[in-house]
């Protein structure tokens, strides 16, 4: 156990070496896989950013049910006692009469109510529902659209549903990116340490002489693939920092014009640390190919 | 220790590089397999290695049939070995002392006992102060005495050499011999494969002579010298 731990600690020394023992490579290396990592994760952080744009927009979702204009005060009654048992959320209930003088205040209005014969308005109820998840907004609108004297139901749903198909489009690209740049980097890895394995013939071939088994030939090779992935997903962290701090400012000036706050958030450091995994284990994975591959072919 | 039976190496473009070879080889003793080159030599000394498979026939040592070893069985196996080349495959990119420890690192010791043993097989062939030298910085006999360092520090119970006296000089020949001597007196079984003819009329050792792939003659170890052409 003491042994094989001793040959891990020299594995990782032996990669270490490697990566410092070729700054230039190292840093290409390093920048490819860094840029491969970023464009996802930005994406994610995007993603992410608007998902809480939604959620504070859902807050205010709104069911608009508007009453037949024969309705009476039983009628309005009844909806009450029917909304209290479907616990449904807060509602508000705005007669004809107040609608109409809310409309008259209104710019412009005035003379368009005041040349109306009789109040076209009727009565109505606006439900703000505890659950804005569009399903429940679209079962609660159909649900009310049932009741008695209910002429018309008005669900505000319709740019939520929008935007949160846009959402699951967006997850889908960036899930396609990370596929796409996940691959990149283990063709880099591979690449890398194939070209290692080339310069090393010589002791590999040496090594495998001399008695030492695959595993012990593998471990340095993986080992650099797994630090050059990891430094990779910490560099892309970085990059992805810098640019939300640059995005920060003109994000909250924008979101000022719309008379929100909105504050630009990025990656937290847990997810930083999945990040640099992530990248570890694909540089794991290219280098582990490329060793089966290559080594073979060697003695 | 080491007992081969009808061991054929036909190599794919067809010739037979050895052809129905038995030998015996008991532990402790010093064995050189002779022939012009082509007769099988290096044939013998990689199947010997496990570095090559046999096509037919069995070639066991320390009980294990290397013609029916697992791959994965092999570096365990040549971890009995100390293997001399002729090309010396030594690592031109690291120290004299970082070659020795080579074999010492794959086995995992820890390294302050790792070195302490390299300086002691560093010492046995004389290269002690030559320790931070490069190999490339070696004179020829030095690099075959360094490949030697190499190949006894894991204290292994056989040595197999491959021409180890190639484009040596007579002198340097005759150091490496009596590095070789001295393990085969502390019990090391020695199997050296070689077309040299001084060797043999100095040591006196057991001779298997091979001659287009066939064993043609076998000499015991205190026979007086067999002349090769």
């Amino acid at each position: 156990m003491n042994i094989l731990l001793a040959q891990h600690l020299a594995a990782l020394r032996d990669a270490l070496r490697r990566l410092v023992a070729s700054p230039l490579n190292t840093t290409l290396s390093l920048l490819v896989i860094g840029i491969a990592l970023t464009l996802p994760t930005a994406g994610w952080v995007i993603l992410d950013n608007l998902r809480e744009v939604t959620r504070g927009a859902s807050n205010v979702q709104q069911i608009s049910i508007f009453l037949a204009l024969d309705a009476g005060k039983r009628d309005i009654g009844e909806i009450e006692s029917r909304l209290r048992d479907a616990k449904a959320g807060t509602w508000r209930f705005i007669a004809r009469d107040e609608a109409l003088k809310r409309l008259q205040s209104t710019e412009g209005m005035a003379e368009v109510v005041a040349s109306l014969p009789k109040n076209p308005l009727p009565d109505a109820f606006v439900v703000e529902p505890s659950d804005a998840q569009p399903e429940t907004l679209e079962r609660l609108a159909k649900t009310f659209a049932g009741w008695p004297k209910v002429a018309h139901v008005q669900l505000d749903s319709a740019w939520v549903k929008r935007f949160d198909a846009f959402l699951r489009i967006g997850k889908l690209v960036v899930t396609l990116l990370a596929g796409l740049f996940a691959s990149a980097l283990v063709a880099v890895t591979f690449n890398t340490i194939r070209l290692q394995i080339l310069a090393q013939y010589a002791e590999i071939e040496v090594t495998k002489l001399i008695g030492a088994t695959d595993a012990f030939i593998r471990r340095p090779f993986h080992y650099f693939g797994a630090l050059q992935g990891a430094l990779g997903g910490l560099l892309a962290a970085l990059l992805v920092a810098a640019g939300v701090r640059l995005l920060a400012v003109p994000v909250a000036d924008l979101a000022a014009l719309y008379g929100g706050s909105f504050s630009l958030h990025g990656l937290s450091l847990k997810h930083t640390a999945m990040l640099a995994m992530a990248g570890a284990l694909l540089g794991w994975l290219g280098a582990q190919i490329s060793v089966a591959i290559h080594l073979r072919r060697i003695g | 220790m080491i007992s081969a039976s009808a061991l054929t190496k036909r190599y794919p473009e067809g010739r037979a590089a050895l052809k129905n070879v038995s030998f015996e080889i008991s532990a402790g003793e010093m064995v050189f397999i002779t022939g012009h080159s082509g007769a099988g030599k290096s044939t013998l000394f990689k199947l010997l290695a496990a570095i090559e498979r046999p096509t037919s026939g069995s070639i066991v040592v320390n009980g294990q049939n290397l013609a029916a070893l697992r791959r994965s069985a092999i570096p365990y196996l040549r971890r009995n070995f100390g293997l001399i080349f002729q090309d010396q495959k030594l690592l031109f990119d690291r120290s004299v002392l970082d070659n020795v420890l080579l074999p010492l690192a794959i086995i995992g010791l820890p390294s302050r006992e790792a070195v302490r043993r390299a300086r002691a097989a560093l010492d046995k062939v004389g290269l002690l102060e030559r320790e931070n030298a490069r190999p490339i910085a070696l004179s020829g006999g030095e690099q075959q005495r360094l490949a030697i360092a190499r190949a006894v520090v894991n204290r292994p119970a056989i040595l197999l050499a491959d021409e180890p006296t190639a484009n040596l000089d007579a002198e340097s020949a005759s150091d490496i011999l009596e590095i070789f001597r001295a393990f085969h007196q502390v019990g090391v079984t020695t199997v050296i494969a070689t077309h040299d003819a001084e060797w043999m009329s100095r040591l006196a050792p057991r001779i298997l002579q091979l001659e287009k792939g066939q064993i043609q003659n076998q000499q015991s170890g205190t026979a007086s010298a067999v002349m090769t052409p």
